[in-house]
């Protein structure tokens, strides 16, 4: 924890940081804050806690630690034998599994994992768009599906990325018909193509909407106020601090 | 835009317009079905009908597209987003402790259950689960499930409303005062209450609570039996929703249903005993179900779901015992102490005094957590908890800063309404009513 072997404050190690990626985000080596945002110096508590190991870009290391996310993965290895070209990377974090998977494979693995015997993953819980602007693979746009199994009564979350010039990748609507509505939410609000889908509309805005609200680059919006005096500007234009 | 010329224009229900003194005058028509469908003799009485989106018999702002043929519903269509106002985009522009104030606003039927659905997947990404005190876990059981009592009587109310069962809106509506009155005691506000905040509580439990919800606790046995006796054995009621509106289990994994909609087709899935959160495998109670999976059923497992309420409540109070509601890391935990002043709701004097005179470690931390908030570990988390209408999921996103970088709400209403087709097609436009209610989808969650 000391900077004499090399590593940083809090454990640090800002040689071992060249492509520090966050769920495929990039983020700067050495920038690592505590909770208040204090970096090498200012910080003079004693507060390190909030230091969080940043997960990279390769995959957990096996065993995982976990009894229910090894017995996923081991029955998925049996049960699925191109596992090793489909899925990019397995992340285990703060108890839960994620397999980063390739579109190509996603029908069969979904099918696989929702008809397995020793899976079993029989509900769809969610499906979700996340944008991320930043990630080093250029594939900014991710659909994450989470998935439950109520045999096993285990989670698992499987998700795709896709590039912004090529963003289509395969529906989950004819494994599980509940990704209808889902799918649509995120087409609409990210502009993400799930080829298969019987009906892909938009559901949150209007049919005639240009542009998908919720990628990072698409303005908040918003007015400045005046009050007494003083103009306070619209949420996305004022001060941040991360 | 052409001008008025008939109908021989490129486009048929472009807006046309003519001139006129008092300026341009535009003539927009609407689409007449006949040009649309061009059906024949085979169909011809087949009629498309529009229900909503303001339609009274509809929960809120849900707009229901019916093919009918006679009586007969032969495709139901729905269409929502008439209240989205983009709640998950807003998030990522406030801080961890302010999102709450947006996420509680969007199943405005149960707000406490969006605080801690949110607040448990912040927690989870800060890695402070084991740190929440035990006090502030037992008050968010004691405030959902007396919200839970409080969304049930709401779906019994509007529910009963739409099927003509009047009596049952203003019983429904009578007791959820009561409950309401409650969380305005425990709270400060009847609704949207951003009470639960990542870390603990906003604040503890006045004084007085425990006798107001022990009062409580006495009195809604009977208000349960009262509705028995009006609804359960009704002849009306049963010929309304008997057989009516048939979801087997199967269907209702398929189309992601859960809550009292699955338990209601005979599966006990119901995530404080299959998958226990805040300590619900702590506490003793049943989960309600049924086998026949139509709108009686659901109907049922609601009701007993409120009795199940009842014995959580009580066991809540048994087990509150005093200590902090807030997490002790004071680079969390929200630094105001909360009094009533002579100009209404602040910070005590007493904490004024404190951060002012006594501790400049304290005040920074006032500054720096009210001004910026804290910031969360990179990851992401899905939480799942158990609402009054089903699943309710978070995934929320942290790219380390003091924002969330993206949160996303499954609302168990927006997965649920997907089914009111399966419901309803078949079956007559009367049942339909029956079908979406018999759901209880609130359009706040649902479009977001």
């Amino acid at each position: 924890m000391t900077s004499q072997n090399g590593a940083g404050r809090n454990g640090f190690d800002e040689d071992a940081a060249s492509e520090l990626v966050v769920s495929g985000q990039a983020r700067q080596p050495g920038r690592q804050h505590d909770a208040f945002g204090a970096g090498g110096t200012g910080d003079t508590s004693g507060f390190g806690r909030l230091v969080a190991p940043v997960p990279v870009l390769e995959s957990s290391q096996r065993p995982f630690g976990d009894a229910d996310a090894d017995a996923v993965y081991d029955a998925l290895e049996r049960a699925f034998p191109q596992l090793g070209e489909a899925v990019e990377r397995v992340v285990h974090d703060r108890g839960e599994l994620t397999l980063y998977v390739r579109r190509e494979a996603l029908t069969s693995l979904a099918q696989t994992l929702r008809d397995h015997p020793d899976l079993r993953f029989e509900l769809l819980s969610s499906v979700s768009g996340v944008d991320y602007p930043d990630d080093l693979t250029g594939r900014r746009l991710h659909s994450v599906a989470h998935l439950t199994s109520m045999t096993y009564r285990r989670r698992l979350r499987v998700e795709v990325s896709v590039g912004d010039d090529d963003p289509t990748l395969p529906s989950l609507t004819s494994v599980w018909p509940t990704a209808d509505w889902h799918e649509r939410e995120a087409y609409d609000l990210f502009g993400i193509i799930y080829a298969g889908h019987p009906g892909l509309t938009r559901i949150m805005m209007p049919d005639d909407w240009i542009g998908h609200p919720q990628r990072k680059d698409y303005p908040l919006g918003g007015i400045p106020v005046d009050y007494k005096g003083a103009t306070v500007p619209p949420p996305d234009e004022r001060r941040s601090y991360s | 835009m052409t001008p008025n010329s008939g109908t021989a224009t490129s486009q048929p229900y472009e807006a046309g317009y003519a001139e006129s003194a008092d300026g341009r005058v535009y003539t927009v028509t609407g689409g007449d079905w006949e040009d649309i469908l061009g059906h024949g003799e085979q169909d011809a009485e087949r009629i498309v009908v529009n229900m909503g989106p303001q339609h009274p018999s509809t929960h809120g702002v849900l707009r229901l597209v019916l093919e009918i043929e006679g009586e007969t519903v032969t495709e139901v269509r729905l269409v929502i987003g008439y209240l989205h106002t983009g709640i998950e985009k807003s998030c990522e522009y406030r801080t961890w402790t302010q999102a709450v104030t947006f996420l509680t606003r969007a199943d405005y039927l149960s707000p406490l259950y969006n605080e801690a659905a949110y607040c448990l997947s912040v927690e989870r990404l800060l890695g402070i689960t084991e740190q929440i005190p035990e006090r502030a876990t037992v008050i968010r059981v004691l405030v959902m499930e007396l919200q839970r009592i409080a969304s049930h009587l709401v779906w019994l109310a509007t529910g009963g409303m739409e099927l003509g069962a009047t009596t049952a809106m203003i019983f429904g509506f009578r007791e959820r005062e009561k409950v309401l009155d409650l969380l305005e005691l425990i709270t400060g506000l009847r609704m949207n209450h951003a009470f639960i905040r990542p870390g603990g509580l906003a604040q503890d439990l006045p004084d007085g609570t425990e006798r107001a919800i022990r009062e409580f606790l006495a009195d809604m046995p009977k208000r349960i039996r009262e509705y028995h006796k009006l609804l359960t054995g009704q002849p009306i009621w049963k010929a309304r929703m008997v057989d009516v509106n048939v979801l087997d289990a199967a269907g209702c994994i398929a189309l992601g249903t859960t809550g009292p909609v699955l338990r209601a087709a005979g599966l006990p899935w119901d995530l404080r005993k299959t998958m226990p959160y805040c300590g619900y495998e702590t506490y003793e109670f049943d989960v309600p179900t049924r086998l026949e999976g139509d709108s009686f059923a659901r109907y049922l497992v609601r009701m007993d779901e409120m009795g199940e309420s009842l014995k959580i409540i009580e066991q809540c109070l048994d087990r509150l015992r005093p200590g902090p509601v807030m997490v002790a890391d004071k680079k969390i935990a929200w630094p105001a102490q909360l009094s009533i002043g002579s100009d209404g709701m602040g910070n005590s004097l007493e904490y004024i005094r404190n951060i002012m005179g006594t501790s400049m470690e304290a005040l920074i931390h006032h500054f720096k957590l009210v001004t910026e908030g804290f910031r969360v570990p990179a990851g992401q988390v899905y939480t799942q908890i158990e609402s009054p209408r089903g699943e309710l999921g978070y995934h929320v996103v942290s790219d380390g800063g003091t924002r969330p970088f993206r949160v996303h709400v499954r609302d168990p209403s927006f997965v649920n309404l997907q089914a009111v087709p399966a419901l309803c097609e078949g079956g007559q436009v009367a049942d339909t009513i029956v079908g979406v209610a018999s759901v209880d989808p609130v359009l706040g969650g649902v479009d977001r």
